[in-house]
């Protein structure tokens, strides 16, 4: 209930956040909070200094830049949700994060947030990790772009390293031959996926020419489909493809499931999801 | 003047006064209150399922910023006169061994070991941080089913078993009858363990006052109860211990009981002479405040072959935890007189194992020993139709009682039902043949989404109840309930009731009652409550009893009133009693109406007293004390719909119909309120919620992420009705109304699910029904 003690300062701007995370080693970005404040309340997070970027309206947007869509860091999941431009270049985005959590973690939890937290089990990073999204990191130094494939790391790690945050995600516009859907299996509605699945395939006369499959909460990060992926490039049928879409994955085992289950709840969902964009 | 239309105010849905407040948040709970001064109280919890203390340092926390005190076991034992309270030793020879609020040996994880009183919340929190325990750990007990195995660690080493008590009650011949029987089925079930959540967690301020006296302000549904037991406990005089139980939300039975932290917080306002307060947090309250159910029984059925039942015999192994709270050892007896059901079985057999685990304490929770005892009988009444190759409406049917009221084979009377109307009207609102031809259709295409319909018909017996019988039962207190009404001289009134509402309604309902009987308009009636200055006498509110006792008080109050009214009016009118007759607020002389007198002019007159009949006492006001000369016995039909995927295990609902009987309604609203509730608690047993802990007893559901309570997002809007038989033993004609809903719809959701799933050859699935049990389930099915 009672987080341990910390100071806390509200930043003005990116650079001044900047700043307060490389004064203290010890220090946290705060968004919308709602992974990080629950797990400070529970005293499991003692960060020493909370830096609040959750005013920065420079990393509130969504962009058209040409090839993708650039989306700020601090843009809500009910932003992106409603954002025109990705329902029209985009939609599997913002489809998704209309699916996180509930209203309420919607209007406060953002989209750099939830890709910065690298929580396995959330909707999002599976998402940006199927389209090969490109994750702006900013330094003192300046900006660097990280592939998805690169940027989660382990659990809970990412690959923004110490005194840097994620200020941009740019997330490809798809064309109308790409097919998407993300599924997802959760015991309520605002639990974490017990497995989730973000499919796009291309569609060439009705078969799938390529697919890109990302999985959520079937490892220590979220993961993308590689044997399932390859099986459709080379004709497999989607439910040969599905069935081997755990391959290799180690999924956790825990109150939403053991890891047994997780494996064949996976095939099923991934054939749903993989259906769906076919058909969609 | 003609006579104004009477105001009908019982059975009416009149909203609740209650709620604005609540929804605008201006309510009083106990967290809101912060008289100047007041400390804060941390406890410190062990981290062990069961352990000694071998070193303890306090000198850090004491030091720490703000600290006032911190204190462990030994700190306290002198405060303690008496151990915690068990109310209810259900045999003579029961083990109780002793518990206090602190402990040098912990027994389940989240027993108190110290506390930390602090000028803040924040500051008494970093200090409990810094209490320094050694723990030596001992061997853990978590399962039921283990406790009486040879060689299973001791939870209570001094007693040299895990056996708390055995209670049995039986008629002559039942394992005779059964073992002759031409068809017999047994079956074992584990219900699991629940963990209550109500919207508030528990709240406790003690504020000590000037004379020696203590006001306890407390998240609890039993004010009156408390004021006994805590004074009883810390040896305090009782009239200088008031018990205040604001605006309370929510208890489901987690609030009946005396716990560690209001003793704590009394002893502590004593010792340093300022108001103490502690507030539950939310992951705190999964292992501090009491869980309900984990139950192990084997139930078994015997019948005819054309489906006549003939006996039916429970076995139970009833976990209590660590230690005996409240009511603890009681829970599986409230249940133990209706383990035949609505059914006419003239052969009974009940027995009860209570037993001890190195866990949280368990105590009643809504429902308490009836949806155990529900859940077995309606899961085995599907289990035999089966058998029998009975449709299992057509068994429930055959065995129905149908003569009110009846003496059961336990021992007890039904006052009145209609089983049989009930379901009926649920099979109309059903559409039972529809559903089949669906779900034969579903069959035929193999489709993966399977439909299921369960059922479950159930009574129930609530409203605790004639004294005489709970003193027969070896329960401490009695089931009496007190009201008063007092016409004030201005000629509102003011109701004063010993139920302790938080969350009922009671404000309004009560109001509903009065206002009917005196022919007022609802708004001049106040009901006062939950404060022991106030409402010095009463019995509380739990175990659907409210209504039914304190209601009914309430009534008896009310018409005391009148009969005084009516002699004051018929001196002043110089007619005898018996020729006034009262109706919409207004005495009028029988054959001549021109003669009258309100009764709001008959309150200013009582008051002032100028002119009353000789002998009599001024004032318009009357208590009364009722003990129901029965419980309450109410019944009904539920149904479940679920549809099940066969490729994920995922069970959702559907549809969910009920027909209940509970008597006379005083307000339908508020009675769709409960059933809702209550339904909703007994699907979440059936699909969701499940206490578990791991084998060395830490708790592995202690939050809201992994002990899933439901919401409205994940049910279906249910289809209610009635069906009315009214209780012929008050003049209500009502009935209990808080527990149905749980006793009932836990046993519909499962049969639903086994019977979207029998055409596999499944039979049972374990509670919850879980996706990866339903999958399991299928893959050992299929294999």
């Amino acid at each position: 209930m009672i987080p341990a003690p910390f100071d806390y300062e509200v930043a003005t701007s990116v650079g001044h956040a900047l700043d307060a995370l490389s004064a203290d080693g010890d220090a946290k970005l705060l968004a919308g909070g709602h992974s990080l404040i629950p797990a400070m309340k529970l005293r499991v997070v003692r960060p020493t200094r909370l830096v609040d970027i959750g005013r920065l309206a420079e990393l509130t947007y969504v962009n058209d830049v040409g090839t993708h869509v650039a989306i700020g860091a601090l843009t809500t999941h009910a932003a992106v949700a409603s954002a025109p431009l990705l329902e029209e270049h985009c939609p599997i985005v913002s489809y998704t994060a209309a699916q996180i959590g509930d209203p309420q973690v919607r209007h406060r939890g953002t989209i750099g947030g939830t890709a910065a937290h690298g929580d396995p089990a959330s909707d999002m990073p599976a998402v940006l990790l199927a389209l090969g999204a490109e994750m702006v990191v900013t330094g003192k130094g300046g900006e660097r772009v990280v592939a998805a494939t690169d940027f989660f790391t382990g659990v809970f790690t990412t690959a923004i390293g110490p005194g840097e945050m994620l200020t941009e995600v740019r997330v490809p516009k798809l064309g109308d031959s790409t097919g998407w859907a993300y599924v997802k299996a959760n015991r309520r509605a605002q639990d974490w996926a017990t497995v989730g699945v973000a499919a796009l395939v291309h569609r060439d006369n009705g078969k799938i020419a390529g697919a890109s499959i990302g999985l959520v909460n079937m490892g220590g990060t979220p993961l993308r489909a590689k044997a399932a992926e390859d099986a459709l490039s080379s004709g497999a049928s989607v439910a040969d493809a599905a069935a081997i879409v755990g391959q290799g994955a180690e999924p956790p085992d825990d109150h939403a499931g053991s890891s047994e289950y997780r494996g064949h709840l996976a095939t099923v969902i991934a054939r749903r999801a993989l259906e769906q964009a076919l058909g969609g | 003047m003609s006579a104004t239309q009477a105001r009908r105010y019982i059975g009416e849905p009149v909203k609740r006064r209650e709620d604005r407040s609540l929804l605008v948040g201006t309510g009083t709970f106990v967290d809101n209150m912060t008289p100047l001064g007041t400390l804060v109280m941390a406890v410190v919890r062990s981290p062990y399922a069961h352990a000694r203390i071998t070193s303890l340092n306090l000198d850090a926390a004491r030091r720490a910023p703000g600290v006032v005190a911190v204190l462990a076991a030994a700190d306290l034992a002198e405060d303690w006169k008496a151990a915690m309270p068990c109310a209810w030793p259900v045999t003579e020879e029961m083990r109780n061994p002793p518990h206090y609020p602190l402990t040098d040996h912990p027994r389940y994880q989240g027993d108190g070991v110290a506390v930390v009183i602090a000028e803040s919340r924040a500051q008494a929190k970093d200090a409990a941080e810094l209490v320094e325990i050694e723990y030596e750990s001992l061997p853990v007990l978590v399962e039921v089913a283990k406790a009486l195995d040879a060689g299973a660690p001791l939870v209570h080493e001094e007693l040299g078993t895990n056996e708390c008590y055995t209670w049995v009650l039986e008629t002559a011949d039942t394992d005779q009858v059964i073992a002759d029987a031409e068809v017999v089925v047994t079956r074992r079930y584990f219900q699991p363990r629940l963990i209550p959540n109500a919207i508030e967690p528990r709240a406790v301020l003690a504020v000590p006052g000037l004379v020696d006296d203590v006001t306890l302000y407390s998240a609890t549904q039993i004010p009156h109860i408390l004021r006994v037991l805590v004074a009883a406990t810390l040896g305090m005089n009782e009239s200088k211990l008031r018990v205040v139980a604001p605006d309370v939300g929510g208890g489901f039975g987690s609030k009946l009981d005396v716990y560690a932290e209001e003793l704590l917080a009394v002893a502590l306002a004593r010792r340093l002479g300022r108001p103490v307060k502690w507030t539950e947090e939310r992951s705190e309250g999964y292992v501090a405040t009491i869980h309900g159910r984990d139950f192990v029984t084997e139930y078994t059925l015997a019948a005819t072959k054309d489906g006549k039942i003939t006996a039916c015999r429970a076995k139970v192994h009833a976990a209590m935890g660590a230690y005996l709270q409240l009511v603890t050892p009681g829970v599986p007896l409230l249940g133990a007189w209706i383990y035949s059901g609505p059914y006419d079985i003239p052969n009974y057999s009940v027995t009860f194992v209570g037993v001890f685990t190195n866990t949280t304490p368990t105590d009643a929770y809504r429902g308490a020993g009836r949806p155990e005892a529900t859940y077995v009988i309606e899961r085995t009444m599907d289990a035999l139709a089966r058998e029998l190759g009975l449709d299992p409406l057509e068994l429930r049917r055959r065995n129905f009682i149908t003569e009110f009221p009846k003496t059961i084979a336990s021992g007890l009377t039904i006052d009145s039902g209609d089983y049989v109307a009930s379901l009926d009207r649920l099979e109309e609102l059903l559409g039972l043949e529809a559903l089949r031809d669906e779900q034969r259709a579903r069959h035929a295409s193999g489709s993966t989404k399977q439909l299921g319909v369960g059922f479950s018909t159930y009574n129930e017996m609530c409203g605790l109840a004639p004294s005489r019988i709970l003193g027969a039962i070896r329960y401490a207190a009695g089931g009496w309930d007190a009201a008063t009404v007092r016409c004030l001289p201005t000629g509102s009134v003011q109701v004063i009731t010993g139920t302790s509402p938080h969350g009922q309604g009671h404000e309004t309902a009560w109001a509903q009652i009065v206002a009917d009987r005196f022919g007022c308009d609802i708004a001049e009636v106040e009901v006062l409550h939950g404060d022991t200055s106030i409402a010095s006498i009463g019995m509380d509110t739990y175990g659907s009893r409210s209504l039914p006792v304190g209601g009914v008080a309430l009534w008896h109050a009310a018409e005391k009133v009148v009969d005084k009214a009516r002699e004051i009016v018929a001196h002043e009118l110089e007619v005898s009693a018996e020729d006034l007759e009262f109706a919409d607020g207004v005495f009028r002389v029988k054959g001549s109406p021109e003669k009258e007198k309100a009764l709001k002019a008959v309150a200013f007159q009582a008051w002032a007293a100028h002119d009353l009949p000789d002998g009599m006492e001024p004032g318009l006001e009357a208590t009364a004390v009722y003990d129901p000369p029965n419980f309450s016995w109410p019944g009904g039909a539920h149904a479940a719909v679920v549809e099940v995927d066969t490729e994920t295990g995922d069970a959702r609902l559907v549809r969910y119909v009920a027909v209940d009987d509970i008597g006379k309604v005083v307000n339908p609203l508020i009675a769709d309120g409960q059933v809702h509730g209550g339904i909703t608690q007994g699907i979440a047993t059936a699909l969701y919620e499940e206490g578990t802990y791991d084998s060395d007893g830490n708790l592995q559901t202690a939050n809201m992420l992994t002990y899933l309570v439901p919401s409205a997002a994940e049910l279906p809007s249910y289809e209610l009705d009635r069906t009315e038989s009214p209780s012929p033993t008050n003049p209500l004609g009502v009935k209990g109304v808080g527990e149905t809903g749980t006793i009932a719809s836990a046993p519909a959701v499962i049969n639903a699910v086994v019977d979207a799933l029998s055409h596999l050859g499944i039979t049972d699935i374990q509670m919850p029904a879980t996706p990866e049990r339903v999958w399991r389930a299928i893959q050992e099915a299929k294999s």
